[in-house]
């Protein structure tokens, strides 16, 4: 046997290889997810069934007719609380990412006393669980009369992601070279302009990873919405789910069918962004 | 009219001085190179003509304007980086197009230029590629057509060809000067290397430390260095410099042979002074490979250590008084290594220095 086929055999074994592994790992990401979607579609009997049921016997629309349906009768304010999600997740990931902006800007661009120190300050602001601030933030929006309101989740948001939209911002504008925002100046840009006409476009991608990032993070957010929210009037899509457990039982096909709500306009969002990330990441006016 | 006038600039980063109050005079029209070792203060000083750094000292005018405190953008200056910088968002025409269109230009004007910029540099056949689909010679010439699109009155050139190969380097160098006799402006140049500020410059202006050392033509930068640093910037090989005293009227080569005083330095060299010899490899030839050395001339035999042949010559390595000195050979021959060879050298266009102060003595 020659040796030339003997590695193209080995070649092609590995390669085999890696797409099962890459299929098993895929299974194992995208299994929850596709449970849920699947529960969403049947009745609780099958979903509680042991040993699990792989393959449904029926599929309806029934827990997203009730879900839409009456109150006290398995009915949610979906719309409202969908709505309610958005509001706090557009404007908070908004506000993230003008400060992260402008934040990251200062850091990638400037120097200024105690930067290093401010930075470690706003990374440190990361290793704190969000949970042990539950108290605290209670405490801060009861006085200020904050509880159950689109403002106080805004604000409590827009904090926890600040530094983190700082922290990615900086790291692009750091690899936009400063020679383009002063061949702009030159070419008759204001400092202003030449942000926004080069710096800023040349950035894009990045500044777009950081805002899914940012309204993810607001969107999927359960433990302290939980606490700082009382009422539809400001409850978001995670808290609402938990109008689907009473005292005795659970509805976990309602349950599924929100979760399946919450989780399309995120696929969306990634879609839509996922091309401006690629399109983005082409530096090449600089030598490459 | 668009003359570039420096008085007494300097610069500082923080407490660190890097450009000492220079002075510098440049014509309209004028295509000034300054070149110095890295380091020297020489991108420093063309971004505050530019405006992208502050001036700490002194006063910078172009034309008859005082441009201290203006933004780049009211200098009617443009400047080509050495990495480009081009915009990497916009198509080759959208570059080129930029600055009209930020001036508010109307459309078929823009067209008119970038169409007029892309003819002079052969830019038409990628106009709507992004800069990162481009060589670097492409790359190169959108960021020149970039800066000639605005009809500025004065281009700075940041080592604009110091990232691309050697032969597409001195294709551009000669684009670079056809540009000029094209658009007829004021040109700053900065290099750091030699070769290119002599074949491009009007003038060269030799940098160091942030001091200016030497403005002057080319020839006369070559001919007439004023001092040691210049003359070994400036030319290549490099000027060979021995140390030497003059003795009994003679140049008395340290643990060498003496060479008679050349003519131009009688009367501004004393007895005892010691001073640098200078000359260049051009005027150290073998006896029957050399011009005719018809003036003034020293003979002496020296052991050739090496010899690297160009074609029309050969470059002879040889030591002379226990330095290496570098020679000449016209109509070469092969020359083994360990040959000892008569020598000439035309000491009409040998250079004597002060040691102490390294200045020339002419
Ligand atoms: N932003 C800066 N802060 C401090 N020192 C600087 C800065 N920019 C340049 N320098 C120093 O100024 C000197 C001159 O730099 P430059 O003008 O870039 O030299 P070159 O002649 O190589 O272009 C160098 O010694 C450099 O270290
Ligand atoms: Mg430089």
């Amino acid at each position: 046997m020659n040796e030339n086929l003997k590695h193209r055999i080995k070649a092609r074994i590995l390669k085999a290889l890696h797409l099962v592994a890459l299929f098993i790992a895929m299974a194992i990401i995208c299994v929850p997810g596709l449970w849920i979607v699947l529960n969403s579609f049947r009745p609780t009997v099958e979903i509680m069934a042991k040993p699990p049921v792989w393959i449904p016997s029926e599929l309806n629309l029934d827990n997203y007719r009730a879900m839409f349906g009456a109150v006290g009768e398995g009915g949610v304010p979906v719309v409202q609380y969908f709505t309610n999600s958005l509001i706090i997740s557009v404007t908070s990931t908004v506000i993230a990412i003008l400060v992260g902006m402008a934040g990251g800007y200062a850091f990638a661009r400037y120097r200024f006393k105690g930067k290093a120190g401010i930075f470690i300050g706003l990374m440190l602001t990361r290793a704190v669980p969000g949970v042990s601030l539950s108290l605290p933030l209670f405490i801060v929006m009861a006085k200020t009369g904050l509880i159950d309101t689109h403002v106080g989740l805004i604000l409590v948001y827009v904090a926890l992601n600040v530094p983190f939209t700082i922290w990615l911002i900086d790291g692009f504008f750091r690899q936009v070279p400063i020679e383009l925002a002063e061949a702009a100046e030159i070419d008759g840009c204001t400092r202003w302009q030449a942000f926004w006409k080069v710096e800023f476009p040349v950035a894009r991608a990045g500044i777009a990873s950081a805002g899914i990032f940012a309204f993810l993070t607001s969107w999927n957010e359960y433990a302290l919405a939980s606490q700082l929210t009382r009422s539809t009037f400001s409850k978001t899509m995670p808290v609402g789910l938990r109008d689907f457990t009473s005292e005795f039982t659970i509805n976990w096909g309602g349950m599924c069918a929100l979760a399946v709500l919450m989780i399309i306009p995120a696929l969306i969002l990634t879609f839509i962004v996922q091309k401006h990330l690629i399109a983005g990441l082409t530096f090449g006016g600089v030598k490459g | 009219m668009a003359q570039v006038q420096l008085r007494s600039v300097v610069k500082k980063y923080g407490s660190l001085e890097v450009v000492h109050g220079i002075d510098l005079d440049i014509a309209d029209n004028e295509f000034v190179v300054l070149v110095g070792p890295s380091g020297c203060g020489k991108s420093t000083t063309l971004r505050m003509i530019a405006g992208l750094e502050a001036i700490s000292g002194g006063e910078i005018a172009i034309g008859e304007r005082v441009v201290n405190d203006l933004p780049p953008r009211h200098r009617n200056i443009s400047m080509v980086f050495q990495n480009y910088a081009l915009y990497p968002h916009m198509t080759v025409r959208e570059n080129l197009g930029f600055s009209l269109k930020i001036a508010n230009r109307p459309q078929s004007e823009i067209d008119r230029a970038v169409e007029e910029a892309a003819n002079i540099l052969s830019l038409s056949d990628y106009m709507d590629r992004k800069p990162g689909a481009l060589s670097g010679g492409q790359r190169q010439r959108v960021a020149m057509g970039r800066a000639i699109v605005r009809h500025p009155e004065v281009f700075l050139f940041d080592e604009p060809l110091s990232n691309l190969d050697a032969k597409l380097r001195t294709q551009m160098r000669t684009e670079i000067k056809k540009l000029h006799q094209k658009v007829q402006s004021t040109i700053v140049y900065v290099t750091h290397d030699q070769v290119e500020a002599m074949t491009l410059a009007d003038r060269i202006v030799i940098m160091r430390d942030g001091h200016i050392e030497q403005v002057g033509t080319p020839l006369e930068v070559f001919e007439n260095p004023v001092n040691t640093f210049v003359a070994t910037f400036i030319g290549s090989p490099p000027m060979n410099l021995l140390p030497a005293t003059i003795t009994n009227g003679e140049v008395a080569i340290e643990n060498g042979p003496s060479v008679a005083l050349p003519s131009a330095f009688e009367g501004k060299v004393r007895e005892g002074q010691a001073v640098i010899l200078g000359f260049r490899a051009d005027n150290l030839m073998p006896r029957g490979h050399s011009l005719p050395m018809e003036g003034q001339h020293a003979a002496f035999d020296m052991k050739v250590n090496l010899s690297e042949p160009l074609g029309t010559e050969t470059l002879l390595f040889s030591s002379l008084a226990g330095r290496e000195v570098q020679a000449k050979m016209l109509n070469p021959r092969p020359v083994s290594p360990g040959e000892t060879l008569p020598f000439q050298l035309d000491l009409t266009r040998c250079h004597l220095f002060d040691a102490a102060s390294e200045a020339s003595l002419r």
